[in-house]
């Protein structure tokens, strides 16, 4: 019941992989962070701190598990179905301008939202002139993104989503279903480029008329959120537009004042020029 | 006894009458921080912001992430994400996996919440059918903080509360029609 792990073993802990790794999670929220360590421990049963920090320290692969353990994965398709009206509605007609359109979804996790985004462009007819890349830190949810099959399950959740965001097909047609999995069409998945890529370490690779990165910020304290902002301000197009989740804001960053939100939804279009 | 810093209020099933009654009592000078955590539907959407505001005149807010917890303001924890503290007082926000099948799960902000205020922290737990909370209340009395249940023979579902109430001493178990005015007490008491 007693939390295992300290705050300050946590900071040692940061500090070693770091330094061993290369992997800063020292700006990461703490709270959050510790949560998320505290769960690794306990259900990888260490007997102490020490054991769990020499293991780290020792073991690549452990490193990997804790990588992909420590990082939140979690998302769905089509998640507030309100925000996803508001891209069909509003930016993907202008986007529909383009010759060209590029997309990046940072911090994808298992890709839901890649997906979801391509359904969006195929119904306005654009995705044949679009590319979406989806990037995240941990290799093993990149992996599943490619594939692009998940659980039946959730299929009615999604279902349900799409409806609510405007859609107007029978989403079943977008995936075949084999047992318990439903594969994805590989007109969508033609479209997407999936790698690794931190967005603590690592720099613009491109530039694009829309970011999207939703609930991905909650996890990093102010300092690395103000990086981050500044990556995808020197990543998007004059006029694109930067998207964030529904309780993340642009409004405290030093970008802010280049930015302009679009209605209700947390969406921002860059309106000066990158400097 | 001495004013705590915040006063953390959760429930689940049965639990929003017993909120609306707390709320109706407090006004404009709260001098604490207040945290109302509710499970409930996604599709419930903002519209309990509006419902609380329209109760009292302390001023409401859905909580965006690193928002500051400020004295007299009473925060709510939005719908599907869990809802945390960190050490600078400011809120954090983290959409992981469910705990005990919730989002926001009660154990995660208790937890979280005692670690950073420790003997400073009131948890009250409500009306509800399972026992999320129960865990993260053991936590908050191990850190010295108060805790208090929702009288189960007044609860619409009484399983939560009851649960607690078996698993440890609560400093107060009280009646859902007497809650309003015993939050208000708490809320008004001197500075520690």
């Amino acid at each position: 019941m007693t939390a295992a792990i300290r705050y300050e073993e946590m900071e040692i802990l940061l500090n070693d992989l770091f330094t061993r790794y290369g992997y800063d999670f020292t700006e990461y929220s703490k709270a959050s962070l510790l949560r998320r360590i505290q769960r690794l421990f306990s259900l990888d049963k260490f007997p102490s701190f020490a054991e769990f920090r020499h293991r780290l320290q020792h073991d690549p692969q452990y490193f990997r598990r804790f990588v992909e353990e420590v990082t939140v994965n979690v998302t769905e398709m089509l998640r507030d179905p309100s925000f996803y009206r508001t891209l069909r509605t509003t930016i993907l007609p202008v986007l529909a301008t383009y010759p060209f359109i590029r997309i990046w979804h940072a911090g994808c996790a298992t890709g839901e939202e890649v997906y979801s985004m391509a359904i969006l462009l195929k119904e306005a007819g654009l995705l044949h002139k679009s590319l979406l890349y989806g990037t995240d830190i941990n290799p093993l949810v990149i992996e599943k993104a490619r594939r692009g099959i998940f659980p039946v399950s959730q299929m009615q959740k999604y279902s349900e989503n799409y409806i609510q965001s405007g859609g107007i097909k029978d989403f079943s047609s977008y995936y075949t279903a084999n047992y318990h999995l439903a594969k994805f069409d590989s007109s969508l998945t033609g479209k997407m480029i999936f790698s690794t890529h931190n967005l603590v370490s690592d720099f613009s690779f491109n530039e694009f008329q829309l970011i999207l990165c939703r609930n991905v910020l909650i996890y990093f304290e102010r300092s690395l959120q103000a990086k981050v902002f500044k990556i995808f301000d020197y990543s998007l197009e004059n006029f694109g537009y930067l998207a964030l989740g529904t309780k993340e804001s642009l409004r405290f960053s030093p970008i802010a004042d280049g930015y302009k939100q679009i209605g209700k939804e947390k969406i921002w279009r860059k309106v000066h020029e990158t400097g | 006894m001495r004013r705590a810093k915040l006063i953390v209020i959760a429930g689940s099933a049965g639990s929003l009458q017993v909120i609306l009654g707390i709320i109706s009592a407090i006004g404009r000078d709260l001098p604490l921080a207040m945290l109302i955590v509710l499970h409930r539907n996604v599709d419930f959407e903002s519209s309990l912001e509006e419902l609380l505001s329209s109760r009292t005149r302390a001023p409401v807010r859905e909580v965006e992430e690193k928002d500051p917890v400020v004295a007299g303001t009473i925060y709510i924890a939005p719908a599907d994400y869990h809802l945390l503290i960190e050490a600078d007082q400011t809120f954090s926000l983290d959409y992981s996996e469910k705990v005990n099948f919730s989002r926001p799960s009660i154990d995660v902000t208790f937890r979280s919440a005692a670690d950073v205020y420790g003997k400073k922290l009131v948890c009250v737990l409500l009306s509800g059918g399972n026992s999320d909370g129960v865990e993260g209340m053991l936590y908050v009395k191990e850190k010295g903080g108060v805790v208090v249940a929702q009288d189960p023979e007044t609860a619409e579902v009484p399983y939560m509360p009851q649960h607690a109430i078996i698993r440890m001493t609560i400093d107060f178990i009280v009646p859902a029609e007497e809650m309003p005015a015993f939050i208000k007490g708490l809320a008004y008491l001197p500075p520690a």
